[in-house]
């Protein structure tokens, strides 16, 4: 596979270290009531769906970003790659 | 009238115009009392077990396309029960000895074959970690040896021992795994649960679940509505897809594995080898194929094909350990999915949905797993309580802290 | 006219005797050249076989060449470029090719039907092991592999182009023309030595000239160009995502030579144009395997390419294609003629017809039709269409990989006007102006459908598995009716040649009997690779000692000069003990190197620790972030142990982390970890906390550090450390840290350290000063008879401490398990603060950290072993734990260990059993607290 990594171009995707679901990015408050339930969720449960994936990828071997991949997993296409701090700043 | 080498003269002689369906292509009832959902290794085996060990009637087999299509068909047919931790050896030790009576079970020949399975070290932590994981499967009843790099050299003098960044060390043999052919399990279970008047019905696909009030009534399929009291969903590498139609989400991510065979080759390798120090493990087939494999590609995915990279590390860990097989020439190379779970071990467990049943995570373990999965998720289905060897198996497990990492890894399904 | 050159002649042997052969021939043409018929066996019955196509398609003529210990078995006689002194043989029989033992097979073939062994082998149940398998498995298989190392050498590369062509047919050399001229980069590939396709093996005219001549001139333009790569002897054995396609080239097949016999391309293409031709295929009837029944292209390959006449030579065909061939007999299933049967156990000698005449021939060219080589479209997944016009699967462009085109014969046009047209129209499509169409034959295909001739002897469909039209139907009839239930009942198509000539056939037989129609009954898809790739290739030249990359230390040359013992960690080699002379085992090296370290002074290179440079306004915050203590409130120029935990609550790593100054922290990390975690601490950094202000490098290369420990390790640093820094106790305490300079002013960082309990420091330098600055410490530590020690001694010290390791950080135990519990700071959240209070992590049950001492202190301990209680038989139930790391300890001259047991703080004193039931070992074990040594840290703060 190739990522077209948004500040270095297309790379191999063996330069990549992957993690998974994009929605890591989302931790949950540990202050709410709720935390022991939402840390379960977030950190074990998947939607894992067939089609369209948003995902992390580190570039490891690379400029150590990480970046958020939109990636169907039955065609391995990728739509779009973004800078997960980007992502994670307009989040906030 | 069964299989049997008189039976084979008898055709033979006769032009083979006795030989009826291994299995009958079952049209669906409007109501079962159990439905399974998949049609694969564990599906098939839940239903033989079911309708054999638990006095079931009234079972259906739903499959979305032919019998053992998934990853029972793809598979690298090894068995083995090496695990560390007690909640895996005595649940795959459960299933080894299962193996072990298989063929007179189901009248089938799967070809069990006990060749043995040689897990090679090559640091001291990896000794370390041989020797507790031995220890404990001999805690269980199965059979573990600790081979030192001169007993390993005995076993497969052509391995690497001269020129290996790695050297080896040692290794880790368990006498009584080995390798079955894989095909003929799903068939074998087929069979024999076709002969006990269960349903296995093809080309079938589910749609969606029939939940009313917290209770599960049935299925919709392709083929129209079948009603059930219980159903049990076995269809590991889809698991995410087919319970989100039942509103859940699972501690389970989709992942691709390859699988690789070579061209035929005279008698070279009698068992299975697999390497410690790179991402391989190699078995002769009765064919002659060098069965081989490695790690997953590591990245969410059902397209059931895998890319380069993998192909070459797996290759690169073959000519490490085992210089020899650079002329065998590799003649297939395939994808399976993987439910690869949040701890590396699989789930066999009622859902929150009275009627509602669920067998699956078995990353890429699941092969060997075959009986010990059927039994017990039939064991489950029956009787509503778990079996004793799979009672650690639970949904809850990841909210409680009882994981079963065998590895180590954490919540990281690709590394497991 | 041919493409042998009879001027140069070339030896080789098959099967010990001598032949000749010349340049241009294939070892298959060079066989026939000599009138070989018999060339294999098959692979269930052993029947003899000869050579039946011209290409990769060949099901039956495998041979092995080259000597025992370079041996490569199932080759292809047809793919193998005859050279000079070429030793193959045939291969798959238990005595001479001519009269194999094993044929008593063929006779038995009533009892051999697919599935037979399904059914038997059963009873009694230990003799499936014992008797069967054995001798099935070996009669099975095909080719022998040396034992020996493959002493031949692969190698890789990487290429990059617009536009990939694969073949070098009329479709391929014409769109490669177009678009090379268009100033497009172009790879052609061929997996052929001579492109041309199907060109050189007809007699077409092209612009009313032979088709050799277009070839020729096309070949010469494009080698012209720059921005053409020809690839001769490249097969394209994949299709990946993204445009990536694998390519083999075979560059020789000699052996002996310096230069890779293979190189593995991994091709980036912006886009692909498939014109990879077309294969011919046969027609199942009773002994179609008979040697001498060859395909009718094959039969026209051998004519005009390599000018073989084959004598007496029959026709079957359904096509018009297939009157191309000369023959003495001509039989066209359209007009009612067959072959029943075929006479001549080794090689044809009679055909025996549908009105039952016999005929006398020697060879039998067959043509079924062709089958688009549409195994590339394949690869991601796409399904080709059945066309009924052509009797054939043709490219679906729905399912195609959408970077790839498919022409000419490939995608069903089947002329060579045909393939020029296409070739044409996907320069248009590509944007490059097309050249004018050469003009040549637009022949069009007229087939009717045959299969097979139905009878009650075997006719053969996949020649090289012995898979016959009754073993199709009676898959049939036992249920087995999907396509790839057949194929996986029958083996069908897996054999060597992947179904290349009978995967469309086998479908038609099934299709016949299920009574439906072929696109009814199924497709056919292929998986990669399309031609077998040898192992070697893939791997290059990553094997041996270069199968990984290998990390040496600053001080590695030193040691490997005091007689070092090296140990892999990851990817670096470390020392793991010293031998000196009269020592007689490494525990007397090690016990040496503690003793004297202890004593006085050690050295240890401990460089390969992770090490991470974190700076910024918010770097205090971001480590209270990772680690479950604080480091916020760190003083400038002190250290502090950290621990570190997963979002899931379980220890991840541990290491101390100094502050240089307010905005400025050196973190360590262990060995193992040290990549994992800073990968980490960039995903906390960038995904969790983009606003904090922190920056991350890791510095682990660019330090040489090494750890100086012992009561004598202040005095032997007062000599290398430059005067104006004071390292008294008073001035740079435990745990202080502090950048100075050393031997005139290297700069230096010091940190004062300890992981042996002894008085003890780690001192950076910059990594090129690494193997000066322990040169210098040794030479002024001989004062202090200063030792090196390795990673053993380094254990042992650490287990005397109980400080835990990676043996204990495993991935599975908390941050109580390990006795940490007090360092997870209450007033703060940490990544895995949340989870680790789940119940099955804080229950009583939950395995703790502890230490071991044999009851005896002679006793061997056993890293490993459970631990049973006393007095109850070893069980999962019983089992309370295990061992995690043992030593010798030659300070308290015992065995130690430290293991992991349930509630194992509330049971010091307890005498347990650890159990090695492998070795049949099982030591009884007083549970201590695991600080064996120096427990109140006196000597590290001295």
């Amino acid at each position: 596979m190739i990522i077209h990594h948004p500040l270095l171009g297309p790379r191999d995707a063996s330069e990549f270290v992957y993690l998974g679901d994009a929605s890591l990015m989302n931790r949950p408050n540990p202050k709410s009531e709720t935390a022991a339930d939402d840390f379960y969720s977030y950190q074990y449960l998947r939607d894992n769906p067939m089609g369209e994936h948003r995902e992390l990828w580190y570039h490891e071997q690379g400029d150590r970003s990480w970046l958020v991949v939109t990636r169907n997993t039955l065609t391995h296409d990728i739509t779009k790659v973004e800078l997960a701090r980007d992502v994670a700043r307009a989040q906030k | 009238m069964g299989y049997s080498a008189f039976r084979i003269l008898k055709e033979a002689i006769t032009g083979h115009k006795g030989w009826k369906p291994v299995w009958h292509k079952a049209e669906p009832l409007p109501e079962y009392d159990i439905v399974i959902v998949g049609g694969g290794g564990h599906g098939l085996a839940t239903a033989h077990y079911l309708a054999s060990k638990f006095d079931q009637k009234r079972i259906a087999v739903l499959e979305k396309g032919w019998i053992g299509g998934g990853n029972v068909g793809r598979n690298t047919t090894i068995i083995r029960s090496n695990y560390m931790l007690h909640e895996n050896e005595a649940f795959y030790e459960f299933s080894l000895k299962l193996w072990e009576g298989l063929e007179q079970d189901v009248n089938y020949n799967a070809m069990v074959s006990q060749r043995g399975v040689l897990n090679l070290y090559h640091t001291d932590p990896q000794r370390d970690a041989y020797i507790r994981r031995g220890n404990a499967m001999l805690l269980n009843g199965a059979d573990a040896q600790l081979l030192t790099a001169e007993g390993v050299r005995k076993m497969y003098p052509f391995l690497n021992f001269d020129d290996a960044r790695f050297p080896i060390r040692g290794g880790l043999l368990q006498p009584r795994g080995g390798t079955v052919r894989h095909d003929a399990v799903a068939w074998g279970y087929a069979h024999a649960a076709d002969k006990r008047g269960v349903d296995i019905i093809e080309n079938c696909e589910v749609t969606g679940f029939d939940i009313k009030e917290g209770r599960c009534h049935g299925v919709q399929t392709t083929r129209g509505r079948i009603g059930a009291k219980k159903v049990g969903v076995a269809v590991a590498g889809n698991s995410g897809r087919v319970m989100a139609m039942a509103g859940m989400r699972l501690p389970i991510e989709s992942h691709v594995l390859q699988a690789f065979v070579s061209e035929g080759l005279k008698p070279l390798l009698d068992g299975v080898i697999t390497y410690g120090a790179g991402h391989f493990y190699v078995s002769q087939s009765d064919k002659g194929g060098l069965v081989f494999g490695g790690d997953i590609d590591g990245y969410n995915s059902y397209a059931q094909r895998g890319n380069l990279p993998v192909v070459e590390d797996v290759c690169e860990g073959g000519m490490s350990v085992m210089p020899m097989i650079g002329k065998a020439r590799m003649l297939r190379m395939w994808g399976g999915i993987m439910d690869m779970s949040m701890d590396g071990s699989p789930i066999i467990d009622k859902t929150h949905i009275d009627g509602l049943y669920f067998n699956g995570g078995w990353c890429y373990g699941g092969f060997k797993a075959t009986p010990a999965s059927g039994y017990s998720f039939a064991h489950l289905l029956a009787t509503d309580s778990y079996h004793e060897t799979a009672k650690a198996y639970r949904l809850d497990r990841f909210a409680r802290g009882y994981m079963i990492d065998e590895k180590g890894q954490g919540a990281q399904p690709n590394l497991h | 006219m041919s493409l042998i050159d009879t001027t140069k002649t070339l030896n080789f042997t098959f099967n010990g005797k001598a032949y000749q052969g010349f340049e241009g021939d294939t070892l298959a043409s060079a066989l026939l050249r000599n009138k070989v018929r018999i060339v294999g066996r098959s692979f269930k019955y052993h029947r003899p076989r000869g050579i039946m196509g011209a290409g990769s398609e060949e099901p039956n003529a495998l041979v092995e060449i080259h000597g025992a210990g370079t041996c490569e078995p199932n080759r292809r006689a047809t793919t193998i470029k005859l050279f000079e002194g070429l030793d193959a043989r045939s291969q798959n029989h238990m005595g001479t090719l001519n009269f194999d033992a094993l044929a008593i097979n063929d006779f038995m073939h009533p009892f051999l039907a697919s599935g037979f062994y399904y059914k038997t082998f059963m009873w009694p149940k230990a003799f499936w092991e014992k008797l069967y398998e054995p001798v099935i498995r070996r009669a099975a298989g095909l080719g022998t592999l040396s034992k020996a190392v493959d002493p031949d050498s692969y190698d890789k590369g990487f290429l990059h182009c617009d536009v990939l062509i694969i073949g070098a047919g009329p479709a391929g050399l014409q769109s490669a023309l177009n678009l090379g001229l268009g100033g497009k980069h172009i790879i052609l590939a061929d997996d052929d030595f001579r492109m041309g396709g199907r060109l050189l093996s007809e007699t077409y005219e092209i612009d009313a000239a032979p088709a050799l001549t277009w070839v020729e001139q096309t070949l010469k333009t494009l080698e012209s160009l720059p921005n053409v790569r020809l690839m001769p002897r490249t097969a394209i054995y994949g299709v990946y995502d993204h445009g990536i396609y694998g390519g083999l080239e075979t560059t020789t097949d000699k052996i002996g030579i310096a230069k890779p016999r293979h190189i593995l391309w991994r091709i980036y293409a912006n886009s692909s144009i498939l014109a990879a031709g077309a294969t011919e295929r046969p027609i199942a009837f009773a002994n179609n395997d008979r040697p001498g029944v060859m395909l009718a292209s094959a039969v026209r390959s051998y004519k005009n390419r390599f000018g073989i006449e084959l004598e007496n030579t029959a026709l079957l065909t359904n096509n018009d294609d297939g009157l191309r061939t000369d023959a003495a007999h001509i039989f066209d299933t359209r007009n009612g003629d067959y072959v029943m049967d075929v006479g001549g156990r080794k090689g044809v000698r009679s055909v025996t017809l549908n009105t039952g005449e016999n005929v006398a021939a020697n060879h039998l060219a067959v043509s079924g039709g062709w089958n688009p080589n549409v195994h590339l479209t394949c690869h991601k997944r796409g399904r080709p269409k059945w066309d009924e016009a052509l009797s054939c699967f043709v490219p679906d462009t729905h399912t195609l990989p959408s970077d790839m085109s498919v022409i000419g014969a490939a995608n069903g046009k089947f002329s060579t006007h045909g393939a020029f047209m296409d070739a044409n129209d996907i320069c248009e499509k590509l944007g490059v102006k097309a050249s004018e169409l050469p003009q040549t034959e637009d022949a069009p295909v007229k087939i009717s459908a045959f299969w097979h001739v139905k009878g009650t002897k075997r006719a053969w469909v996949d020649f090289q598995n012995d898979v016959t039209a009754k073993d199709i139907t009676l898959a049939h009839q036992e249920g087995f009716s999907s396509v790839e239930h057949v194929k996986r009942y029958t083996t069908l198509g897996m054999a060597t040649d992947q179904g290349k000539t009978s995967n469309v056939v086998g479908l038609a037989v099934l299709a016949d009997a299920i009574g439906q129609s072929i696109p009814e009954t199924g497709t056919t898809i292929f998986r990669p690779p399309y031609t077998p790739v040898p192992i070697g290739a893939f791997a290059g030249t990553h094997r041996g000692q270069h199968f990984k990359p290998t990390r040496l230390t600053p001080s590695h040359k030193y040691v490997a000069e005091n007689s070092a013992t090296f140990i892999e960690a990851g990817y670096w080699k470390r020392s793991q003990w010293l031998a000196r002379e009269g020592e007689k085992g490494w525990r007397d090296s090690v016990d040496r190197e503690v003793l004297m370290t202890r004593n006085s002074v050690g050295i240890c290179d401990v460089t390969t620790l992770g090490k991470i440079d974190v700076q910024g306004r918010d770097a205090g915050k971001f480590l209270n972030k990772v680690y479950v203590n604080t480091f916020s409130t760190l003083k400038v120029g002190k250290c502090r142990y950290g621990l570190m935990l997963r979002e899931d609550g379980i220890a991840m790593d541990d290491g101390t982390t100094a502050r240089l100054s307010e905005t400025h922290f050196v973190m360590t990390t262990t060995t193992a970890k040290a990549g994992p975690v800073f990968r980490h601490l960039e995903y906390v950094r960038q995904c969790l906390y983009p606003d904090m202000d922190v920056h991350l490098i890791s510095t682990t290369d660019q330090w040489a550090q090494y750890s100086v420990a012992g009561p004598n390790s202040r005095k032997l640093l007062e000599k290398i450390v430059d005067p104006k820094f004071d390292i008294s106790n008073e001035a740079f305490p435990y745990m202080a840290c502090g950048e100075i300079t050393i031997c005139g002013g290297i700069r230096a960082r010091l940190f004062r350290l300890s992981f042996s309990g002894e008085l003890a420091y780690e001192i950076s330098v910059p990594a090129r000063y690494g193997d000066t600055l322990i040169r210098e410490m040794m030479h002024q530590g001989e004062a202090f008879d200063a030792v090196l020690y390795g990673t053993e001694a380094l254990g042992v010290m650490r287990i005397e401490k109980g400080h835990a390791a990676g043996n204990e950080l495993n991935g599975t135990t908390t941050a109580n398990a390990l006795g940490l519990g007090g360092f997870v700071s209450k007033k703060k959240d940490c990544i895995g603060k949340v989870l680790s209070q789940r119940e099955g992590l804080v229950s009583e049950e939950a395995l703790q950290m502890v230490g071991f001492i044999p009851v005896n202190p002679k006793d061997k301990l056993t890293n490993g072993a459970h631990f049973i209680p006393k007095g109850t038989a070893p069980s999962p139930e019983t089992d309370h734990g295990y061992m995690s790391s043992v030593a010798w300890s030659p300070m308290l001259k015992t065995y130690i260990g430290l293991g992991f047991l349930k509630n194992g703080q509330n049971r010091l004193g307890e005498v347990i059993q650890a159990s090695h039931l492998m070795g049949n070992s099982h030591v009884d074990v007083t549970v201590v607290s695991p600080h064996f040594f120096d427990p109140k840290g006196e000597r590290l703060r001295a």
